[in-house]
């Protein structure tokens, strides 16, 4: 099966890869699983007071259309309020990077991983709020 | 006809793999082109056909992890649905540990950390089956199981993985 170009691109060349200190409050982390190919992705995003995503990292073990999603979002995210990430759609995700059907599921990953992510970062803020 | 009853097992998670083994082989070669030669091509098609269902057939149920999932399915659960994405934290975290042990073993081409490695998985997936066997046969929660299948599917990629590292380091 052929990739596409932006697939190709993120794939030999991540965008943020990496980690973000799981420890800061300001830090949310967003941690997700396939079993149909074993993909396992970790998408971590750093807010701001003003509820702006400031950086987002991501690591992910999968196919290439996994790790291009991931690298894709990463992308998408910075400069995002948290509630503009929580309604990237999948489908937005396949389209941009020209994914096949059977790679849908790729796309589904990395949405799943920003509503974590952005889960966590919310769940934090209440803690901090309510304390 | 469903794979257990093809081959005469009581559908559980533990099965007799002798009787797997023994049914299949039968299966196998009175469904055997060179028997059908002679014959017109309908029944070879449908000899054709009944070698390739036992031949699915046997690989599901050999393979615990896809028998797990082939048992879910009789009862409806579609344990590997694409679209389900959530899976314990810790032990997704502990899938990104294994890979990335399994990455740094790969580039430092040391065999003994990645067949340590396996060992390693092999023993959790050991301890899953376990879990299948009562969660299926003596408990019949089928929503535990799920879960447990789905870790068993997940230690089975990296399982694969590793192993195919390991030819690779040898040649």
């Amino acid at each position: 099966m052929a990739y596409s170009d932006k697939v190709l691109d993120h794939y030999e060349n991540p965008r943020n890869v990496g980690s973000l200190d799981k420890n800061d409050p300001n830090v949310g982390t967003g941690m997700v699983g396939a079993p149909a190919c074993g993909d396992v992705m970790k998408l971590m995003i750093k807010v701001n007071d003003a509820g702006i995503i400031e950086d987002a990292k991501f690591k992910t073990y999968g196919c290439g259309s996994a790790i291009a999603s991931s690298s894709l979002v990463t992308e998408w995210l910075k400069g995002r309020t948290i509630d503009q990430a929580y309604a990237i759609k999948n489908s937005e995700i396949a389209e941009e990077l020209a994914l096949p059907p059977v790679k849908i599921h790729c796309s589904v990953l990395a949405e799943d991983a920003i509503k974590a992510a952005v889960a966590d970062i919310k769940a934090k803020q209440a803690a901090k709020q309510a304390a | 006809m469903n794979y257990f009853e093809l081959f005469g097992l009581i559908p559980q998670f533990s099965i007799d793999s002798t009787k797997l083994e023994t049914n299949f082989r039968e299966i196998q070669s009175s469904s055997h082109p060179d028997r059908f030669v002679t014959c017109t091509s309908a029944e070879k098609l449908q000899s054709m056909q009944t070698a390739t269902f036992a031949n699915s057939a046997y690989l599901t149920l050999k393979s615990p992890a896809l028998r797990a999932a082939y048992l879910l399915g009789l009862q409806g659960i579609d344990a590997i649905h694409e679209t389900n994405t959530n899976m314990p934290h810790d032990f997704l975290m502990q899938q990104m540990e294994w890979r990335e042990a399994m990455d740094d073993a790969k580039h430092a081409k040391d065999v003994v950390a990645l067949e340590n490695l396996l060992a390693e998985m092999q023993t959790e997936a050991k301890q899953l089956q376990e879990n299948l066997a009562e969660l299926f046969d003596t408990k019949q929660n089928f929503l535990v199981a799920t879960e447990e299948t789905r870790k068993l599917i997940f230690i089975d990629k990296v399982c694969a993985d590793i192993h195919k590292i390991i030819e690779h380091l040898d040649v």
